[in-house]
C-alpha cells in the first residue's frame, strides 16, 4: 500500500501519533506515572497507619495543609486512599494494562496493518490523557481531591457539607471519570472490531493467541458495563448540580433538612457494581493472557488445555456481570437475593480454578526459562490463587457479614486483582520490550526487582488478612480511637515496612526501563524464540507492520517442543512459529 | 519548596541505580531467555519464596491468635457464622498449601537446563474435567452449607419476643431507640428533627411515647447500649446524612444505615459482658494490650463490647462508636426501668 510513505512530522509521529505501536506507548508511560502517583500516595498513608500522629517531613512536604506539621489530616487521609484507588483501578490497570498492550499485540499477533480506525485509537489515547491530567489537577482543589473512597458512594459524595473532598473536587473527579469511560468505550470498540474483522489469512478464531482471547473478551465486557458507570455518574452529577433524587432522601446535615425525596442510595450502590465487579475482570483478564503466553513460551511447552481456557475467559466474563450483589450484602437487600448472589459468585471460582490448574500443569514437565517476566507470569500464579481462596469466604453471604468492609476484603482484592495484574503488567514489559523499543531490558535488576516486589507484596498483603480478622475496619485515618485495636501496631508497622520496600523497588525497574530505552543492547527479532506473529515483524517498527505481505497463519500458536513420530523435535528446534506450514506427517492440534 | 529536596533525592536514586546497571554490565552479550544458571538460582530461590509464603502464612495464624476477635462469638448467630468459617477456612489454607507448593516445586524441579526437553502436553479432557468437578461439587457443598447458614442468621420471622432497638446513625455518633412497653417504635423522619428530638421521632404517633431514647451514663457522660443476654434483639436501622454500617465484630453483626430507608439485622447476645471479660482468651489479649498502653502512657482498658461506623461516612469515620453492654434479662430490665421515655424527656 502506497498510502504509508507519507511523510511524518515529530507531531504526527510522537504525539498524534495514529500508529497502534506508538499508541501503545504513549499508554504505557502515562500509565506508569499515573502508577508512581498511585503507589507513592499507598506509601504515604501506610506511614500515617503504622506511626499513627508521628511527623514525617515527607508529609509535610508533599501534602501541604492536609500535612501541616507532618501529620495528615483524617480528610487528607480519605482523598489519599481514594485517589489512590481510582488510579490503580483505572489509570493504571485498566487504562495503562490493557492500553498498552491490546494496541501493541492485537495488531502485531492477529497479523493486521493497524487498528480498524487509527483515529479513534488515537483519540482514545487523548481523552485518556486528558482525564489523567483533570484526575491529577483535582489533588491542587483547596477544598481536596474527591474523598469518599474509589466507589463514591452518595450520598457522602453528592454532599459538600458531608466532607470537604465532595466539593469541586468530586466534581472533577466525575468529569475525569466520563472523559476516562469515553476514551475506555472508544478503545474497546476498536479492538473488538479489529479482532472480529482483520485477522490475517488462516487466522481462525481457533488459532488466537490467549492474549487476543483475553483482550477481546475484556474489551466486551468493557462495552457492556462502562456505559452503567456512566450513566450513574451522571445521575449523580444531576443530584449534586441541578437538586435531582435519584440517589438522596430524606437527609438532614450542617443543621437543616435537604429538600431530597424519594432516592436511594442503593440504586447507586447497584450501578456501580455491575460495572464494578466486571471492572476486576477488566484489569484482571489481560493480565492472565499475557502471562498465558509469557508461560507457554518460557516453559516451552503449549498452554495446557486451550479450548478449556477460552471457555474459563468466556464463563468469567458472563459470570462477572451477574455477581455484583456480593459488594451488597449487608445494605440491606433481601436475603434471597443475597442467595442468588452467592450462589453466581460461587459458580465463578470454578472457571477461575480451572484457569489455576491448567497453569500449573502447563509448568509441569517443561523446561522453564526462568527470565523475569516468566518469573512474573509464576508469581501472579501464586498471588491469584492466594488472593482468590478468600473470595471464597467473601462471597458467602454468611461470611461476608463479619468481614465485609475490613481490612480482610483489602488484603484479598490487592492480592486477586491488584498485585496479580501488576505482576502481569510487568511480565509484559519485560516480554514484549524488545518489541516496543527494539533493545532488551537488563535481566539481573529484572530478578532483583522481582525478588523485592514479591517479597513485599506478601509481606504487604497478606498480614492485613489478619489485622480484617481482628475487626479492623478498612478506610480507618488510625486505629488509636479503639484500645482492641492496640496490639495490631507491631503488624501494621511490619506492613508499611514492606510496603516502602516494595515502593522503593519499583524504582529499579523504572531505571532498568528507561536506560534500557536508550542504551539496551539490540533485540534480535525473535528474542523468546517464541511462536506468535509479532516476532515475524521486523524490530524496526514501521508502519503496517510488516514490509512485504503479511504473514499467513498455518497453525496454533503453541507448538512447543513438539515432536515428531520419532520423538525428534519438528525442524530441530523447540518451536515452530505460526506461520510455518504444516509438515507432512505432523500432527495437527 | 521541600517537594523539590525529595523530588531530587528520588532522582539521586535513580542515578544510582544507573550506576549499578553500569556495574552490572547492561551492554554485556547474554542468551536472551535465560542462561542454565540464572535457572538454576531463580529455581531455587523460588522455593525460598515458597518457604517465605507459608512461614508468613504460619506466623500470621499462629502469631496473631490471640490479637483476633475472642474466639467465642457472643451470639447465638456468631456460633453458626464462626463453624462456616472455621470449616471453610480449613478448606482453602489446605487448597493453598497444595497449590503453592505445585507452583513453585515445578518451577524448581523443572527449571530450564541445556539438556530439557519440554514434555508436549496440550490436553487431556479428562484431567480437565476432573477438576472442574471437583471444585464443582466441594463449591455446591459450600453454598449449601453457607446459604443455610445466611439463613439462620438473616431470617427474624420466627424470633420470639424480640426486643427491638432503633440504631441511629449521623456524623460522627450513634443514637438509640428502645421501642418501650408496646415494643413498636413510632415513626420517624429526618423532618421531625427540632431541638431535643434529635431522631426525629413522629411525637403524633401513638407509638412514639412509650419509646425510649438512650441517654448518656450520667456518671460517664458517655452513651452505653444495654442489651438482655438470651432474648433475640432486632435492630430497625436508620441513618440521617451519608451511609454508616453499624459493626458489632464480637456479635458478628453488620447492616448498613442508608439515608431514606429502615435497615434491619438480629441477633441473640449469648454472653454478658462480664462473662467475656472473664474469658481466658479475652483475658491475653487485654494483657497485652494493656501491657502496650503502659508502654505509652496510656491508662488501663477493660474488654468492651462495641459498636463501630464501617462504612466511610466522612473525616472521623475512623473514630464513631458506642459502647455495648450485655447483661442478664433481669439487670437489663431493671437498667431500662431508670430509663425515661420521649413522652416525658422530650
Ligand atoms: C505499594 C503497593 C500498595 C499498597 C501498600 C497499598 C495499600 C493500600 C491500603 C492499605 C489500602 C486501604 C486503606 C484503607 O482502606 O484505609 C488501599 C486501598 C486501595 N488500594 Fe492499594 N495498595 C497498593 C497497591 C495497589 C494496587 C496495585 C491496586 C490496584 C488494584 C490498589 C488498589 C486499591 C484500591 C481499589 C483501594 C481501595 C480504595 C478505597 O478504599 O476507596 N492498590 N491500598
Ligand atoms: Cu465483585
Ligand atoms: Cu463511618
Amino acid at each position: 500500500m502506497s498510502d504509508h510513505h507519507h511523510k511524518e512530522t515529530f507531531v504526527t509521529k510522537y504525539i498524534f501519533s495514529q500508529d497502534h505501536k506508538m499508541i501503545a506507548k504513549q499508554y504505557l508511560i502515562t500509565g506508569m506515572i499515573m502508577g508512581i502517583i498511585g503507589i507513592f500516595m499507598s506509601m504515604l498513608f501506610r506511614l500515617q497507619l503504622a506511626y499513627p500522629g508521628e511527623s514525617f517531613g515527607i508529609i509535610e512536604a508533599f501534602l501541604g495543609e492536609g500535612g501541616e506539621g507532618g501529620v495528615m489530616t483524617p480528610d487528607m487521609y480519605l482523598a489519599l486512599v481514594t485517589i489512590h484507588g481510582t488510579i490503580m483501578v483505572f489509570f493504571v490497570l485498566t487504562a495503562g494494562l490493557s492500553g498498552t498492550f491490546s494496541n501493541l499485540l492485537i495488531p502485531l499477533q492477529i497479523g493486521a496493518r493497524d487498528m480498524a480506525s487509527g483515529f479513534l485509537n488515537m483519540l482514545s489515547y487523548w481523552m485518556f490523557f486528558l482525564s489523567s491530567v483533570i484526575m491529577v489537577l483535582s489533588l491542587f482543589v483547596t477544598t481536596g481531591p474527591a474523598s469518599a473512597g474509589w466507589t463514591i458512594y452518595p450520598p457522602l459524595s453528592a454532599l459538600p457539607q458531608a466532607m470537604p473532598g465532595s466539593g469541586v473536587g468530586m466534581t472533577l473527579w466525575l468529569v475525569s471519570m466520563a472523559v476516562f469511560i469515553a476514551s475506555s468505550l472508544l478503545g474497546s470498540l476498536n479492538y473488538i472490531v479489529t479482532v472480529l474483522n482483520l485477522r490475517t489469512k488462516g487466522m481462525k478464531m481457533t488459532r488466537l493467541p490467549l492474549t487476543i482471547w483475553a483482550f477481546f473478551i475484556t474489551a466486551i465486557i468493557g462495552v457492556i458495563s462502562f456505559p452503567v458507570l456512566l450513566s450513574a455518574a451522571l445521575l449523580l452529577i444531576f443530584d449534586r448540580s441541578f437538586g435531582t433524587s435519584f440517589y438522596l432522601s430524606d437527609i438532614f446535615i450542617a443543621g437543616e433538612v435537604l429538600h431530597y425525596k424519594g432516592g436511594s442510595p442503593i440504586l447507586f450502590e447497584h450501578l456501580f457494581w455491575f460495572l464494578g465487579h466486571p471492572e476486576v475482570y477488566i484489569i484482571l483478564l489481560p493480565a492472565l493472557g499475557l502471562t498465558s503466553e509469557v508461560i507457554a513460551t518460557n516453559a516451552r511447552k503449549p498452554i495446557f488445555g486451550y479450548r478449556a481456557m477460552i471457555a474459563s475467559i468466556i464463563a468469567i466474563a458472563f459470570l462477572s456481570t451477574i455477581v455484583w450483589g456480593h459488594h451488597m450484602f449487608v445494605t440491606g437487600m433481601n436475603p434471597f437475593l443475597g442467595s442468588v448472589f452467592t450462589f453466581t459468585t460461587l459458580l465463578i471460582a470454578i472457571p477461575s480454578a480451572v484457569k489455576a490448574f491448567n497453569y500449573i500443569t502447563t509448568l509441569w514437565r517443561g523446561n522453564l526459562q526462568l527470565n523475569p517476566a516468566m518469573m512474573f507470569s509464576i508469581g501472579l500464579v501464586s498471588t491469584f490463587i492466594t488472593g482468590g481462596l478468600t473470595g471464597l469466604i467473601l462471597g458467602d453471604s454468611g461470611l461476608d457479614i463479619n468481614v465485609h468492609d475490613t481490612m480482610f476484603v483489602v488484603a484479598h482484592f490487592h492480592l486477586v486483582m491488584g498485585v496479580s495484574a501488576i505482576f502481569g503488567m510487568f511480565a509484559g514489559v519485560y516480554h514484549w520490550f524488545p518489541k516496543m523499543y527494539g533493545r532488551m531490558m537488563n535481566k539481573d535488576l529484572g530478578y532483583l526487582h522481582f525478588w523485592l516486589t514479591a517479597i513485599s507484596a506478601y509481606g504487604v498483603f497478606f498480614p492485613m488478612h489478619f489485622t480484617g480478622l481482628a475487626g479492623l475496619p478498612r478506610r480507618y485515618y488510625n486505629n488509636t480511637a479503639f484500645p482492641i485495636f492496640d496490639d495490631l501496631l507491631a503488624i501494621n508497622v511490619v506492613i508499611t515496612i514492606f510496603a516502602l520496600i516494595g515502593g522503593f523497588a519499583q524504582l529499579i525497574f523504572l531505571a532498568n526501563f528507561f536506560i534500557s530505552i536508550k542504551k539496551g543492547p539490540k533485540a534480535p527479532q525473535n528474542p523468546w524464540k517464541s511462536n506468535t506473529l509479532e516476532w515475524t515483524a521486523p524490530v524496526e517498527h514501521m508502519h503496517g507492520n510488516w514490509p512485504g505481505e503479511i504473514p499467513h497463519v498455518e497453525r496454533w500458536p503453541y507448538d512447543y517442543s513438539k515432536t515428531d513420530a520419532n520423538g525428534e523435535l519438528w525442524g530441530g528446534q523447540d518451536f515452530t512459529p505460526q506461520n510455518v506450514p504444516i509438515r507432512e506427517g505432523e500432527e495437527v492440534f | 519548596m521541600k517537594a523539590l529536596f525529595y523530588i531530587i533525592i528520588g532522582v539521586a536514586l535513580m542515578v544510582v541505580c544507573w550506576q549499578l546497571v553500569k556495574l552490572l554490565g547492561l551492554t554485556k552479550k547474554e542468551n536472551q531467555t535465560a542462561t542454565p544458571k540464572e535457572n538454576d538460582i531463580n529455581g531455587k530461590l523460588m522455593l525460598v519464596l515458597m518457604t517465605f509464603i507459608y512461614v508468613l502464612m504460619v506466623l500470621s495464624l499462629w502469631g496473631t491468635r490471640e490479637v483476633l476477635l475472642p474466639q467465642l462469638g457472643a451470639s447465638e448467630e456468631a456460633y453458626h457464622i464462626d463453624l462456616l468459617f472455621k470449616y471453610s477456612m480449613a478448606l482453602i489454607l489446605v487448597v493453598q498449601f497444595i497449590l503453592q507448593a505445585l507452583i513453585f516445586w515445578f518451577t524448581f524441579k523443572y527449571r530450564g537446563t541445556e539438556g530439557r526437553k519440554a514434555y508436549f502436553f496440550a490436553d487431556s479432557h479428562k484431567l480437565e474435567m476432573w477438576w472442574t468437578i471437583t471444585p464443582a461439587v466441594v463449591l455446591a457443598g459450600m453454598i449449601i452449607y453457607g446459604l443455610w447458614t445466611w439463613n439462620q442468621v438473616m431470617d427474624a420471622s420466627d424470633a420470639e419476643n424480640p426486643l427491638i432497638i432503633e440504631l441511629y446513625a449521623k456524623q460522627f455518633q450513634w443514637e438509640a431507640r428502645y421501642a418501650g412497653d408496646d415494643n413498636t417504635l413510632g415513626n420517624a423522619n429526618v423532618r421531625f428533627i427540632e431541638g431535643t428530638n434529635t431522631m426525629g421521632v413522629d411525637m403524633s404517633d401513638k407509638n412514639a411515647a412509650d419509646d425510649i431514647a438512650l441517654a448518656p451514663n450520667p456518671e460517664t457522660f458517655l452513651k452505653e447500649l444495654h442489651l438482655p443476654k438470651g432474648r433475640t434483639v432486632i435492630f430497625k436501622l436508620r441513618s440521617q446524612d451519608v451511609l454508616h454500617s453499624a459493626y458489632m465484630p464480637h456479635f458478628r453483626a453488620q447492616m448498613n444505615c442508608v439515608p431514606g430507608m429502615v435497615t434491619q439485622i438480629k441477633y441473640t447476645p449469648s454472653v454478658t459482658t462480664e462473662e467475656m471479660r472473664a474469658y481466658p482468651d479475652t483475658k491475653t489479649k487485654f494483657e497485652n494490650i494493656n501491657a502496650l498502653r503502659k508502654s505509652q502512657g496510656k491508662e488501663e482498658v477493660e474488654f468492651d463490647y462495641l459498636l463501630l461506623c464501617n462504612k466511610i461516612c466522612g473525616a472521623s469515620h475512623y473514630n464513631m462508636q458506642l459502647k455495648i453492654i450485655v447483661e442478664e434479662e433481669a439487670d437489663f430490665n431493671k437498667w431500662l426501668k431508670t430509663q425515661k421515655t420521649l413522652a416525658e424527656s422530650l
